[in-house]
């Protein structure tokens, strides 16, 4: 029966592995994090090379690079991440890839640990390329398993979309024998990957012919199941984790017809069947109404569609068993509420936590600067946006803190400082930072190092050992780069640190340095 | 067989622990298994759970569904109360009774006992001062799956197994001590159903 009880991110490492990639290519991001951190823990690097790359489109690029030489690449990141990637990831459908690659994105509708709940959906139907959406772990694996060599009999990327819960639930996992890694094996047609504009409107009238193999593939392929149902008042389309959802509410089958969809572009063939046979349409999928509106079309005339553009299902949300049943009209007798002497616990900075002695520094220093803002990023710093400390004003996508401070300071703003990781200042912060020197911009940017990625579960920081001189190297005075020591004892002096730079007119750089509490109690152990 | 447990308690109390082994030991017996865990944000201090959800039949969703939890297994007694809305009106409630105050508006810890009394199934224990007697506080969160063992319908030896497995690289030291954590639990959660 099953034998590996894996997350479903683990599963789909696993699946990767047995499906013989040459590498992993991927920054962190909740909750797709645990995929390369298995293939690091499992693996030998000599044999998968995997160590963590600088932001999301650098490793999607990396990718690229190894399906040139004809090797099986994973790619992973969380959504927002493809923001990052899209770039090479919409191009990459157009040049079209040599070795297999999948690119695993993971959304996070509730926004557990994110800033929106975009739908990747969307990015792989821009980018005109298959999409693979797991129901549950073993599909996940399987998915994954099987995936490269999708992409190689296509000739196009993989876009495989998870949601956090997925990501997250363990189950039992029966494993495939392992594929043995490809060779090198160079593109025969040498321009493939040259997208000047000549070459690349060839690609791209290929990309657009191969649509209806892609359709194709999505009729046979065994993700995409039709179930017969006794009742034909409505037929139910069922995305990815929500069919469990669905069955949950139906323990002795569902007496509905329905299509159960785990790859993209849909089905037409089975999508038709559904609508030829059915009163109406119900479409559960965690995320956007991809599907939905698809079917309801811009005028919504024809067959009645529902989900959650008519309310039947919530629009914001993950979906889980309960939502699903009330769009059958299944609701609980006794409504049962959290008691209400329970109280929010929001998450919290770590006590002993580097972040907390600059949080405790600044909040001192801007009691001085009543026009001051301070422009932050995302992190475990971001936390001190909530009290004791509401020391920050902003977190909009990685790497801003730098550049919306020198929008604000040119705009006049002053003092305009600028609070940002170690991690998300490699990620993204660098570029930022040069448009800064150039500007000579009057900003203070403190980058808080505590030498590790520490919102994600503390994997390693691309620029530890190495920020002063990124720093000097890209212009900033050396006189205006500062290192200090977040504690208690060194608050006076930090405080002190702040205002000379902040009378500074000019680019300054702080880096309080201390490493992460939870790292640093991790290698004691 | 089929039971569906919520697991609860603030990030870095190490609910996952109890997960883990109790997932182990549902694989030994062959039964499918479902858990599904909160990692990321939340794991800094905030409310953290996990749905586990085992049966002798394939299971479907990973959540839990409203009014549906057998138990509810819970590191901090605010914390147990928090998925109230889960638990079976037969279900029950396990919980350590020490609070863990990291915000400071945490309510009267004598109106949390109020409110857990109210349903009917319940047990609260304090764990941490039973992990100390046993030999470290770090145990509790096996003290607190020992006191669960009466309604986990998997073989003690089994946990035990699942203990041994998952401690493994740590020593046979630690082992033994979480063995012992996990015998204590057990044995109170017994004398309080017998009485
Ligand atoms: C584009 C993008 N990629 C990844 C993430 C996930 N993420 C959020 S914070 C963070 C790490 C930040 O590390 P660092 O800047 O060093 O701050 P720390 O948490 O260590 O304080 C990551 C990877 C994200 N939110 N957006």
């Amino acid at each position: 029966m099953q034998n590996l009880l894996l997350l479903g991110d683990e599963a789909i490492a696993q699946g990767a592995i047995d499906g013989g990639i040459s590498g992993v290519y991927a920054y962190p991001g909740t909750p797709s994090t645990e995929i390369t951190t298995y293939i690091q823990e499992t693996t030998d690097k000599r044999e998968i090379r995997s160590d963590w790359s600088v932001n999301e489109k650098t490793a999607m690029e990396a990718a690229m690079g190894l399906s040139y030489v004809g090797k099986r690449a994973l790619v992973c990141m969380k959504h927002v991440g493809l923001n990052v990637a899209a770039d090479a990831f919409i191009n990459a459908a157009i040049t079209g890839i040599n070795g297999g690659i999948v690119v695993l994105v993971a959304d996070d509708p509730s926004m557990h640990s994110s800033q929106n709940e975009q739908d990747s959906r969307f990015y792989g139907k821009f980018a005109l390329i298959p999409i693979l959406e797991p129901s549950n772990q073993q599909e996940a694996y399987d998915m994954a398993y099987t995936g490269f060599e999708l992409s190689e009999k296509l000739g196009y990327p993989i876009l495989m979309r998870i949601t956090t819960r997925l990501a997250h639930s363990r189950s039992g996992i029966i494993r495939k024998p392992q594929k043995q890694q490809r060779p090198i094996s160079l593109p025969t047609n040498r321009k493939q990957f040259i997208l000047l504009p000549a070459i690349a409107r060839q690609r791209y009238s290929a990309l657009l012919a191969a649509q209806s193999e892609f359709e194709e593939q999505a009729n046979n392929s065994l993700y995409n199941e039709y179930i017969d149902g006794v009742n034909k008042k409505m037929g139910i389309i069922a995305c990815g984790l929500t069919f469990n959802y669905l069955m949950e509410n139906f323990p002795n089958g569902c007496e509905y017809p329905i299509v159960k969809i785990g790859q993209y572009p849909l089905p037409r063939k089975k999508i038709e069947r559904l609508i030829d046979e059915c009163e109406s349409i119900l479409v559960i999928e965690d995320g956007y109404p991809l599907v939905e509106e698809l079917l309801k079309g811009y005028t919504g005339k024809g067959i009645q569609v529902k989900g959650k553009l008519d309310g039947t299902l919530p629009r914001q949300g993950e979906l889980n068993p309960n939502n699903v049943g009330q769009a059958f009209g299944f609701t609980l007798e006794k409504d049962i509420t959290i008691p209400e002497v329970v109280k929010m616990r929001p998450p919290s900075l770590c006590k002993g936590c580097g972040h907390i002695d600059l949080y405790e520094s600044l909040v001192k220093v801007l009691k001085d600067y009543p026009t001051a803002r301070v422009f932050s990023d995302i992190g475990c710093y971001t936390l001190g946006a909530l009290p004791p400390y509401t020391a920050i004003d902003t977190c909009l996508d990685m790497g801003a803190s730098i550049t919306m401070a020198k929008g604000a300071a040119d705009g006049g703003l002053h003092p305009s400082v600028a609070v940002i990781g170690d991690s998300t200042f490699t990620h993204s912060g660098i570029t930022g930072l040069i448009d800064c020197v150039n500007d000579n911009s009057n900003v203070t940017i403190i980058i808080v190092d505590n030498e590790t990625t520490a919102m994600t579960g503390g994997q390693t920081s691309s620029g530890t050992g190495k920020l002063e001189a990124i720093c000097q190297a890209v212009g900033v005075d050396e006189n205006h780069i500062h290192v200090c020591e977040p504690l208690k004892k060194n608050i006076d002096y930090i405080v002190q640190l702040i205002k000379k730079e902040i009378s500074y007119t000019g680019v300054s750089v702080i880096i309080p340095r201390r490493e992460c509490i939870q790292t640093l109690k991790r290698k004691k152990k | 067989m089929k039971i569906d447990i919520i697991l609860s308690g603030v990030g870095g109390q190490g609910i996952l622990s109890i997960a883990a082994v109790i997932g182990q030991a549902a694989l030994e017996n062959k039964h499918y298994m479902k858990q599904s865990e909160v990692h990321g944000m939340s794991q800094r201090g905030g409310d953290v759970q996990a749905n586990l959800r085992i049966s002798d039949k394939p299971i479907f969703s990973d959540l839990i569904p409203l009014q549906q939890a057998d138990l509810i297994l819970s590191l901090e007694p605010m914390e147990a109360l928090r998925y109230m809305p889960y638990v079976k009106e037969a279900g029950w409630i396990v919980t350590n009774e020490t609070p863990f105050k990291n915000i400071s508006n945490y309510p009267n810890e004598a109106d949390i006992e109020d409110e857990i009394k109210k349903h009917k199934n319940h047990i609260l224990i304090n764990i941490d001062e039973i992990a100390k007697e046993v030999g470290s506080a770090r145990t509790a969160n096996m003290v607190l799956l020992g006191a669960a063992l009466p309604f986990l319908s998997l073989p003690e030896e089994d946990i035990e197994d699942a203990i041994s497995a998952i401690f493994e690289k740590k020593g046979e030291e630690i082992i033994k001590l979480n063995i012992k954590a996990l015998r204590a639990g057990s044995e109170i959660s017994r004398n309080i159903l017998n009485k």
